[in-house]
């Protein structure tokens, strides 16, 4: 008899664990990443703007460089109006009082010094004790002050010197404030917070707008316009590249088609054109197109990118279509019978495609880098318009005060070229164009 | 090919691409339309034929161009616009040295911080050190180059109030504390970029036929590294160098603005900026004069380095 044991199929060989490759898992995980980030990073850019109700344009003076917040309620003062001064002679029981204290004015009124002419006005930040001086405010004849002066919501000392006519100190007066939050009137109404002829009640609350990021240097929200800086930064880096590679996949793979004489100048002009200064065709383009020193030009941007950038993937195209037409199918193609177009629509270009695809996610962050620098230079994109370069160029001039406007656009830029830099790694892996990792 | 017969070749083609760079500029500028005077003071029609006739803008263009160039030959760039009296050539030779001895200094910073952390990742590949290199280097390239500068001023002053005196200069030019932190500011993403084609030039030279022989020979792994791949590697690596050196350049605007060094870069911004024509063009035509001249000289080396390269032609050759 034969033994059972060798009809029966051959035990499968052990799989261990470990030969599942490391760089594979790794190369797997890039690809999800990248793809996520840039899958969140185009619905934010496209649809932010939409969603978020803010507008990038609007100044809430009231509320300079602010961080994050939810919704604040602020009171609000009339600036038309006078504080509400108590009748002289002051009465009370100390010398001086405080009748209105807001982040739009502090208003103070002190007993009348029968000696003394003059009062002289100086301010300081509390808690910082003897290392800040006073800051002097104003002088004045009458026994009360308003302040308007940069006003926030940390705590501050007022002192009042009495001076007669030599000048001499003839009293002081020391007071501790904490203004409380508040919008103008005239602000509220202008921004919409409030209908125009609407007064509301004395001690109301109006409620200020979301800004979960914090506002600029000039109150707008820095949310929005991150968003929509994003769509000037994405458009510029993803379309400028786009149609370099169309440009020069075209000029390319012409010049290795026909070959010969003519591949030789194409490839002359193309070295030629690389030579030429991008910064220089720029600011001609800019010129040449009417915008002057202070405004926003993207078109000039993209065109000097397209017009000096094409003959990067022009070689190439060029190079790989070369390296193609040798090979035994486009011989036997064109025994076939088929021509030059058709060689180059469905033989060659599905080839070089994952070559472009590869090109096209390193170009990509190069262009957001150079649309950011121009930005930053002032050659690009100009306030009040928005970009993520331009919005780090603001950023830059209050870094050591306010970081997180420096912070926020650069974060933003460095997430979006780190994606794509991720994607090419990953492409190009895929697609065996190098050495595996 | 001879080795005399391709730097010939690549010389010859270096001299007409520095001509064809100021014919481009010469055509640009005068294609634009306005005018090159027109500045905000008012200007008498005398004084205005007065500056035509200095500026040679009376003249029909052809004679223009031939003025152009000749000046050029002789060195002359012009004198600025914005400024009076202050010719080009002098911008040039006070401010050049300052980028230069920058760009030299973060270029060293660049070769060799990529030749440390390229090898040290391809002799450890795979393990705990190549991937936080990798992923280091992914994070250098990330980060725009302007934002690094800031960053690196914040943590400086950061730092010194930290230590409690200046110890480092903020910003500023003279000495040589002042160089060394722009110098790293400016190098980092060439370091970076050059760090990962070392590393991935390592891995493909480890899959040569001479490493097997080598190794069939008997000698050691350190050794292989060393003598035979390292050697192999670094040619894609001097190859870049070229390109590097124009990332340098022009990434040197940036630094110097932000760190107040007083570079050329610095200098022609501004002139971008206040629509300078005569420096514009004399910068942008000794700028590309002077990366032409770099990429020859690293052509030529390769050349000479590498005479497979010579028989390839420039062309074709350097690339993968």
């Amino acid at each position: 008899m034969i033994p059972e044991s060798t009809l029966s199929p051959a035990p499968a060989p052990a799989v261990s664990p470990d030969m599942t490759s490391k760089p594979a898992r790794f190369g797997q995980w890039r690809l999800r990443l990248s793809a996520a980030l840039l899958a969140l990073l185009l619905f934010a850019v496209t649809f932010g703007a939409w969603l978020w109700p803010q507008d990038p344009a609007v100044q809430w003076l009231s509320a300079v460089n602010q961080g994050p917040s939810l919704g604040r309620e602020v009171a609000w003062v009339d600036h038309s109006r006078e504080p509400a001064w108590q009748p002289t002679p002051f009465a009370g029981e100390a010398d001086i009082a405080v009748i209105e204290a807001s982040t739009e004015r502090v208003a103070l009124q002190w007993r009348r010094d029968s000696a003394a002419q003059l009062y002289r006005i100086s301010r300081r930040p509390a808690g910082d004790g003897e290392s800040t001086g006073w800051m002097p405010l104003g002088t004045t004849q009458v026994p009360r002050f308003v302040d308007r002066l940069q006003l926030d919501t940390t705590v501050v000392e007022y002192r009042v010197q009495s001076m007669n006519d030599d000048r001499r100190e003839t009293g002081v007066m020391q007071l501790t404030v904490q203004p409380q939050r508040a919008i103008s009137l005239f602000e509220a109404r202008l921004n919409g917070l409030i209908d125009a002829e609407q007064s509301p009640a004395p001690q109301a609350r109006l409620t200020l707008p979301a800004h979960p990021l914090g506002t600029d240097a000039l109150g707008r929200d820095l949310l929005a316009r991150l968003l929509q800086g994003g769509q000037s930064s994405l458009l510029v880096g993803v379309s400028a590249p786009l149609l370099c590679m169309i440009l020069g996949t075209l000029w390319g793979g012409i010049a290795a088609l026909a070959g010969g004489r003519v591949d030789d100048w194409m490839m002359r002009v193309a070295d030629f054109v690389i030579a030429l200064p991008f910064l220089l065709f720029m600011i001609l383009f800019r010129i040449a197109m009417g915008v002057g020193p202070g405004e926003s030009g993207l078109l000039p941007m993209v065109l000097a990118m397209v017009l000096l950038g094409w003959p990067g993937p022009a070689r190439l195209v060029r190079g790989q279509v070369l390296s193609l037409r040798t090979q035994p199918f486009v011989e036997a193609a064109t025994l076939s019978g088929a021509n030059k177009l058709w060689l180059l629509r469905v033989h060659l270009l599905p080839n070089v495609l994952p070559l472009l695809l590869v090109a096209l996610s390193f170009a990509i962050p190069q262009a957001i880098f150079t649309e950011a620098f121009l930005s930053f230079i002032g050659m690009g994109v100009v306030a009040p318009t928005a970009s993520w370069g331009s919005l780090c160029n603001e950023g830059v001039k209050t870094m050591l005060t306010e970081p997180a406007q420096l912070l926020w656009p650069a974060l933003l830029i460095s997430i979006t070229v780190l994606a794509f830099n991720l994607l090419g790694d990953s492409l190009r892996d895929r697609m065996g164009l190098t050495t595996r990792d | 090919m001879s080795l005399w017969r391709y730097i010939l070749g690549r010389l010859l083609t270096g001299v007409v691409t520095v001509w064809f760079i100021a014919t481009a500029t010469f055509v640009a500028m005068h294609a634009v339309p306005g005018d090159p005077l027109a500045t905000d003071k008012a200007m008498s029609p005398e004084l205005r034929a007065k500056l035509e006739a200095q500026y040679g803008l009376d003249q029909p263009l052809w004679q223009q161009y031939q003025r152009y160039i000749g000046a050029m030959l002789d060195g002359d760039f012009g004198v600025s616009f914005t400024q009076a009296n202050r010719s080009v050539n002098d911008i040039i030779a006070e401010h050049f040295p300052v980028s230069a001895s920058l760009g030299i200094a973060s270029l060293l910073f660049a070769f060799f911080g990529a030749l440390l952390t390229g090898l040290a990742a391809a002799w450890w590949r795979g393990r705990w050190p190549d991937t936080t290199i990798m992923i280091a280097v992914i994070a250098a390239i990330s980060v725009p180059g302007f934002v690094l500068a800031a960053l690196a001023q914040l943590a400086i002053v950061r730092f010194n109030a930290v230590w409690g005196s200046s110890l480092i200069p903020v910003a500023g030019w003279g000495t040589l504390s002042h160089i060394w932190i722009p110098a790293m500011v400016l190098g980092l993403g060439t370091m970076a970029y050059l760090s990962r084609l070392l590393r991935s030039s390592m891995i493909e030279t480890g899959d040569a036929e001479y490493v097997l022989t080598a190794r069939a020979r008997g000698l050691g792994p350190w050794r292989i590294f060393w003598s035979h791949r390292l050697r192999n590697a670094l040619l894609p690596v001097v190859t870049e160098l070229g390109p590097a050196v124009a990332a340098l350049t022009t990434g040197g605007f940036v630094v110097e603005l932000v760190f107040g060094i007083p570079g050329m870069g610095r200098y022609f911004v501004q002139a971008v900026q206040q629509l300078d024509y005569t420096v514009i063009m004399g910068l942008t035509v000794f700028y590309g004069s002077f990366l032409v001249l770099v990429v020859l000289i690293v052509d030529i080396s390769y050349g000479w380095i590498d005479p497979r390269i010579r028989i390839a032609g420039p062309g074709s050759g350097g690339g993968r």
